[in-house]
């Protein structure tokens, strides 16, 4: 504070206290209000959507919530997914995205502003950007005294790419509101721990539980708030001021967490959660030691405390094993093993390691997502180590944990980013305090030390140049303003760049430098939803499931929401596997459509067939008798899709869609793949069961119709041979078929 | 959590009571006594220095105590079959139990002064300005109890709803 005033009386005179809080809310709306508006590139660039995979089955929640009204969406039983297994919908999501929008929905129909849903969806992560950097901004001022670094914070946080990747306008995702809940709820942590208060512990639980209740990531601060209380306990530092924030906190929020249908008994089964509760009794025993050390010299005190610590020791772990081997306890799901071996997922479910958020991040990820923040944040850690009091204890653990998960996986990034802003800007205000406030000392009071401190060194007695003189000061204000003017240059170029495409809309540009939009999405999407029946199955790789749900509103066979590996690989099996094996997987799920995407003519990278090789081994885990990841090499061990791919290749469904015609677009033996580069062999594949039903302006969504069983009973290949009139071509089909059977 | 461990030091003390005798329980204490010497000394130092109101508090968390262990042990032995009910029961007793001992805490720390205050912290001194700030700022009674209200409240809402 001493620091706050000094500041003040340098810059403004004597501006009262009201005067300098007025003028903080007035900057903190102001960037509430930047981190709105930099997340509406999207909306101004291509329209209000929705963007991406997941936020079309969020909104598709919330448009059934919105319809339904809150109990039926608790008991939502969707038929239309997971055909023919159909899914508890309403058991098996996260409530709170859905639930927040729903309740805006409805309070602005109370105050008669009739909005519609989807732009509430659309909107909600902008609008949640903002009431984090004000979050960002409490939790900041309780580390540190200096008034700047809460407003640093608040800014760094609002404009960070590493956050605005996943909170852009259309982004309607879990993550939109969880970033907010988390910030807020270690505010609410540390200052619980500072006042030892029951009433800051509730909020806490509370906030907790909403938490809980819109991110699965709620178990970063299931385990990060024992951590911080477990290391506190170890540096010594118990207070009554931990035990009740903590044990409050403990009490309530996993009563809490557990009123999630999709929790559920997890926090006391489940191994994620185990350190808080093992925490939570090793609190009660240090608080009864500690009462009980009141009553007693030292060294008996300690006798007592050698046998508690021996018998409870000895029971815990005994119970621990003993639940965990009779499997009471589940054992660690998978993501949390990934978390730890890189290599995990990979060897062990191919479906995590194919997601590309679960993959390890690269360097220079760091410095794309955070800028110059990367490189204050040690800097920023290394000062909580200065001042070592409770709450800094909780920087440097949230730093350390949250920078080993963001180097594991992508996504984890995004809990990484707050922490990084908080230290980032203490390191920053530090030096901005240090400089311009610091008064060159008085040469009086410095000739009175000078006089007292008899004949120190000569070169103390100079330097009232040195960091006091009003060079310096400028030098390390103005290179701090070129930085933070550098940074949000860089964020406002990654934002726009990188961050801002909804993936349902493609942009490119023309050779003449005008705008180009590919729609074909929704082009495809529409298409399905006008010409087939209202339930028609749609088939395709899980990526487009909740697409097709929500766009086109057909059942689909899987989607994005994998819980169940087994479908997706039949899935898999079938787009991988020759006509012949797939045709009954698809006539016994009811198949009626399958929907490809295909980049090849535009040179869109993210298609099925450079996704391929995951329906492969996520197909292979199944079944690794029928299919096999080395088939679908070359020899040379090459994946190629030309003339010298393999027959596995050439003869998988997902190929033969792909390519099917596609050599007509262009002259005689010059179709090429923009996509892999290659020349595509000159002949049609040719499709026995499908036929062709759509194909999107750019050819980037392919949609084939299964065809019904042969009216004369004949196979496809028979009939397809017949219509064709070609006796001689049905012969050698037939002699081919055999030795195609033999290879393989 | 004083009382839990309070019930266990009371039978532990009280089945080896004839050796205790023998130093017939003054307040002094030899530096070599056994652990269940230690513990009988500390039962009767807590019994002669705790306030009436403060025993009041001890005797509501070993009732707590009790209700949860029993909740327990018919969980062990009759099955968990309305298994929301058992948490809901169980963890109401839990939390109850935490809050009232937080509610201990603050009213005995700030009530009592630091001449009783159980967790005095000594052993660092470094942190000694720490230790006024929290004195300082010490909730008051009123306070602590309406803390006390709110989370109660919060805890049966929750456990209500969970109880199904």
């Amino acid at each position: 504070m001493a620091q706050s005033s000094s500041l003040d009386v340098l810059l403004k005179g004597s501006s009262g206290q009201s005067t300098r809080g007025l003028l903080r809310i007035i900057i903190l709306l102001t960037i509430a209000a930047a981190a709105v508006a930099s997340r509406l590139f999207s909306v101004i660039r291509f329209e209000s959507i929705i963007h991406e995979f997941d936020p079309w089955f969020n909104f598709r929640a919330t448009k059934y919530l919105v319809q339904n009204g809150f109990y039926s969406f608790w008991d939502w039983f969707d038929d239309r997914t997971w055909h023919p297994l159909g899914r508890v919908t309403g058991g098996t999501l996260y409530p709170g995205l859905m639930v927040t929008s729903g309740v805006i929905y409805h309070i602005l129909r109370f105050l008669t502003i009739p909005v519609d849903i989807r732009n509430i969806c659309v909107l909600l992560a902008p609008a949640f950007s903002g009431l984090t950097a004000l979050a960002m901004y409490l939790l900041t001022c309780e580390m540190s005294t200096s008034p700047s670094a809460g407003l640093l914070a608040a800014a760094f946080m609002g404009i960070a790419p590493g956050y605005i990747s996943r909170s852009v306008a259309g982004s309607y995702d879990n993550e939109a509101i969880a970033i907010f809940l988390l910030v807020f709820t270690f505010f609410l942590w540390i200052k619980a721990v500072k006042n030892g208060s029951i009433m800051w512990g509730a909020l806490t639980a509370l906030f907790y539980g909403y938490m809980v209740s819109a991110w699965g990531g709620y178990v970063f601060i299931t385990n990060l708030i024992p951590l911080h209380v477990f290391v506190l306990l170890c540096m010594g530092r118990y207070s009554s001021r931990v035990y009740i924030s903590y044990t409050t906190w403990y009490a309530l929020g996993t009563l809490g967490s557990m009123q999630i249908p999709f929790v559920g008994f997890l926090p006391i089964r489940n191994s994620d959660h185990m350190s808080a509760l093992g925490v939570f009794g090793l609190i009660q025993l240090v608080a009864f030691a500690d009462f009980v050390r009141g009553f007693l010299p030292g060294k008996q005190f300690q006798k007592l405390l050698t046998a508690m610590v021996l018998l409870t020791f000895g029971l815990g772990f005994g119970g621990l094993v003993l639940l965990s081997v009779s499997g009471v306890i589940a054992p660690w799901s998978g993501r949390f093993y990934s978390l730890w071996d890189t290599g995990y997922a990979k060897i062990h479910i191919p479906i995590i390691a194919s997601v590309s958020e679960h993959q390890p991040t690269a360097w220079p990820a760091f410095f794309f997502d955070l800028n110059f923040l990367i490189w204050l944040f040690p800097a920023g850690v290394f000062m909580c180590f200065q001042n070592l009091k409770d709450e800094h204890v909780f920087v440097i653990i949230y730093a350390v944990l949250s920078s080993y998960f963001a180097g594991v996986m992508v996504r984890l990034m995004l809990t990484l980013t707050p922490i990084v802003c908080v230290a980032a800007a203490l390191a920053l205000s530090g030096i901005l305090d240090n400089f311009m406030v610091m008064t060159k000392p008085n040469p009086e009071a410095q000739a009175k030390t000078n006089a007292e401190d008899s004949k120190s060194l000569r070169s103390t007695q100079k330097p009232v140049v040195g960091i006091y003189s009003y060079f310096s000061k400028a030098v390390v204000t103005g290179s701090i303003t070129v930085y933070l003017l550098l940074f949000v240059a860089h964020c406002t170029w990654v934002t726009s760049n990188a961050y801002s495409s909804p993936s349902v809309v493609l942009a490119s540009r023309m050779p003449d430098g005008s705008q180009f939009i590919i729609d074909d999405y929704r082009e495809a999407y529409y298409w399905l939803r006008q010409n087939t029946p209202d339930n028609a199955k749609i088939m395709s790789w899980w990526d487009y499931g909740y697409q097709i749900g929500g766009m086109a509103d057909r059942p689909t066979l899987v989607d994005n929401n994998t819980w169940n590996n087994t479908h997706i690989a039949t899935v898999g099996k079938a787009m991988s596997s020759r006509e012949e094996v797939s045709y009954p997987i698809l006539r016994q799920h009811d198949v009626d459509y399958v929907l490809v995407v295909f980049g090849g003519l535009l040179g869109y990278s993210g298609d099925d067939l450079n996704k391929f090789l995951w329906m492969v081994r996520i197909a292979e885990g199944i079944w690794p008798d029928e299919v096999k990841e080395r088939d679908y090499f070359t020899a040379r061990g090459e994946y190629r899709v030309d003339d010298e791919a393999t027959p596995t290749m050439r003869n998988s469904l997902m190929y033969k869609m792909s390519y099917y015609n596609y050599q007509s677009l262009f002259p005689a033996g010059q179709a090429v793949d923009r996509v892999r580069g290659t020349r595509v062999p000159t002949e049609s594949p040719q499709l026995n069961t499908l036929e062709e039903a759509f194909t999107s302006e750019n050819w980037i969504i392919r949609i084939y119709k299964v065809k019904d069983l042969d009216n004369f009973g004949r196979d496809h290949n028979n009939a397809v041979a017949f219509d064709k009139g070609l006796k001689r071509k049905r012969a050698s089909s037939k002699k081919k078929g055999p030795r195609v059977l033999r290879t393989e | 959590m004083p009382a839990k461990r309070h019930a266990a030091s009371t039978t532990s003390a009280s089945a080896p009571v004839t050796p205790a005798t023998l130093s017939s329980g003054p307040p002094t204490l030899k530096t070599n006594a056994s652990a269940a010497a230690i513990a009988q000394h500390v039962w009767e130092q807590y019994l002669a220095t705790t306030p009436q109101r403060t025993l009041l508090l001890d005797a509501f968390m070993a009732f707590l105590v009790l209700v949860g262990g029993l909740q327990f042990l018919y969980c062990v032995l009759a099955g968990n079959y309305p298994f929301n009910a058992f948490l809901s029961g169980f963890s109401a007793a839990v939390g109850q139990f935490v809050l009232t001992a937080s509610l201990r805490m603050q009213t005995s720390d700030s009530g009592s002064g630091s001449s009783s205050k159980p967790s005095s912290k000594g052993k660092n001194a470094r942190f000694a300005d720490d230790d006024k700030e929290e004195q300082s700022s010490g909730t008051s009674h009123e306070r602590a109890f309406a803390d006390y209200i709110f989370g109660s409240l919060i805890l049966h809402f929750f456990c209500i709803n969970f109880i199904n």
